[in-house]
C-alpha cells in the first residue's frame, strides 16, 4: 500500500516536472513588460559575483547581453560606455552580460572579457552568463540585446525591452536613443513611451545546440 | 622599344584592374528598405526568396552554400533568390566580396543599408525577432507569403520551396 503511495506521488511529481518543462520551453520569450525580473548572481571580470540587489542605491539598472566577437557588439561598445558614465550616478548604471559559449567563440572567454574590460576601461560590471540561463530568462535571442529594470521595493520590473538606439553603424546618425529615452522616462516618474523596439544582432549561440 | 613594351603592359595592368572593379562592385549592391520592398511588393509570377545573413554571422555563413545550391537548382524553376546582407556598407570590399568569391556565391547578393532595424523589421514579418538567419518566400501571383527565423530545417525547407514553386505552364 505504502509502495502504490509512493509511485503515485512519484508520479505526480513527474508530471509537475513535465508541465515545467513545457512551460519552459513556451516562454522562449522571456520576461514582458511589466513582469517581476529574477535576481541573478554571475561572475564579474571586476572579481566576485555581482547580483542585481547588491548595489543599494541602483533605482534600477540598463542590462545589456553584449559580447566581445560580435561587429554589432563592438559598434556599440562606446555607447554603452557613455550610457553608464551618464545614468550611473543617476541610479541606473549598466550590467553588461556576455551569454555566448566561450566554445564556439573564442574572444568570448572570461579571460577574454576581462582583457577587453580592462583595456577599454569599462566602468561597469561585465558579467558572463556561464549557464546562458539569465540570457534565457531574459529572452535574449542576440547581441546587443538591451533592457531596462526598475527597483520596486526589492523586486526589479521590466520596463524596456529592444535596441539601444535607431543606427547600429553610426552614433552620429542616431536620431532615436531607445535607452536614453527609456531611462529618462522612469526617472522623470512617467512610464517608459516607446517600450519594445526590434533590432539585429549576433545570435548567441547556446550551449549544447 | 622595352619602353613601349612597358606602357603596353601599364596599359593592359590598368584595363584589367578597371575590368576587375567593375565585376566586383556589380556583385554587391548597396540597397535601402524601399528597393527590397519594391522586390517584394512586385507582382510577378516568379517566386522570390529573401534571405537574410551577414558574414559576421556563424549559423548563416554555415548554411549559405546550401542557399546557393538551391538557388541554381530552382532557377529554372522561377524561384528566383536574393541574398540580402545586413553587413555594415564599410565592410563591402574586406569581407563581404571576398566571402561571396571564396565560396563561390553566383546568386544575388545585395547589401541592405538601413540601421533602423525597428522601422522594418515588423514588415517583412510581424513574428520576426531581428535574429539572422532569417527567410521570406513570396508569390504575390500565389498569394503565399512564408517566413521563418533561424537555420532552415532543410527537409521542411525543401518542402515549403515545392509548394511556392509556380505551376508549370502557368504564365
Amino acid at each position: 500500500m505504502k509502495k502504490i503511495y509512493i509511485l503515485s506521488s512519484m508520479g505526480v511529481i513527474l508530471m509537475g516536472l513535465a508541465v515545467i518543462f513545457a512551460f519552459t520551453n513556451s516562454a522562449d520569450k522571456g520576461y514582458a513588460i511589466g513582469d517581476v525580473v529574477n535576481d541573478f548572481k554571475l561572475k564579474s571580470t571586476s572579481g566576485g559575483v555581482t547580483s542585481m540587489a547588491e548595489n543599494k542605491s541602483a533605482k534600477g539598472y540598463i542590462i545589456v547581453f553584449t559580447c566581445n566577437h560580435c561587429p554589432f557588439s563592438k559598434a556599440y561598445e562606446s555607447r554603452i560606455m557613455a550610457l553608464d558614465k551618464k545614468y550611473a550616478s543617476l541610479g541606473y548604471p549598466v550590467l553588461a552580460i556576455n551569454p555566448n559559449d566561450p566554445a564556439a567563440y573564442e574572444e568570448d572567454t572570461f579571460e577574454n572579457m576581462q582583457a577587453v574590460a580592462k583595456s577599454k576601461g569599462y566602468t561597469f560590471e561585465y558579467l558572463q552568463d556561464e549557464t546562458q540561463s539569465v540570457a534565457r530568462a531574459f529572452g535574449a535571442a542576440r547581441t546587443p540585446s538591451a533592457y531596462v529594470v526598475k527597483r520596486e521595493g526589492d523586486k526589479f520590473i521590466m520596463q524596456y525591452i529592444g535596441g539601444i538606439d535607431d543606427n547600429s553603424q553610426d552614433a552620429n546618425g542616431v536620431t532615436k536613443r531607445y535607452i536614453e529615452d527609456a531611462v529618462n522616462n522612469l526617472l522623470s516618474g512617467k512610464p517608459v513611451v516607446v517600450n519594445l523596439t526590434k533590432s539585429v544582432g549576433c545570435a548567441i549561440k547556446w550551449k549544447g545546440v | 622599344m622595352f619602353l613601349k613594351r612597358n606602357i603596353l603592359m601599364l596599359i593592359l595592368g590598368l584595363y584589367l584592374s578597371v575590368i576587375q572593379a567593375f565585376s566586383q562592385s556589380e556583385k554587391v549592391r548597396v540597397i535601402r528598405f524601399e528597393d527590397l520592398r519594391k522586390e517584394i511588393n512586385h507582382v510577378t509570377d516568379t517566386t522570390l526568396v529573401v534571405h537574410f545573413w551577414a558574414t559576421w554571422c556563424k549559423p548563416c555563413v554555415e548554411e549559405l552554400p546550401n542557399y546557393e545550391k538551391l538557388s541554381q537548382e530552382y532557377a529554372k524553376k522561377r524561384i528566383r533568390f536574393l541574398m540580402v546582407s545586413m553587413d555594415f556598407p564599410k565592410d563591402i570590399k574586406d569581407k563581404v566580396e571576398p566571402f561571396i568569391a571564396k565560396n563561390s556565391i553566383n546568386s544575388e547578393v545585395v547589401l541592405l543599408d538601413e540601421p533602423d532595424y525597428n522601422a522594418w523589421i515588423d514588415e517583412i514579418d510581424k513574428d520576426w525577432s531581428g535574429t539572422i538567419p532569417a527567410t521570406l518566400m513570396v508569390n504575390l501571383t500565389m498569394r503565399k507569403r512564408i517566413f521563418f527565423e533561424g537555420q532552415a530545417k532543410m527537409d521542411k525547407f525543401l518542402e515549403e520551396l515545392k509548394e511556392m514553386t509556380p505551376v508549370a505552364g502557368e504564365n
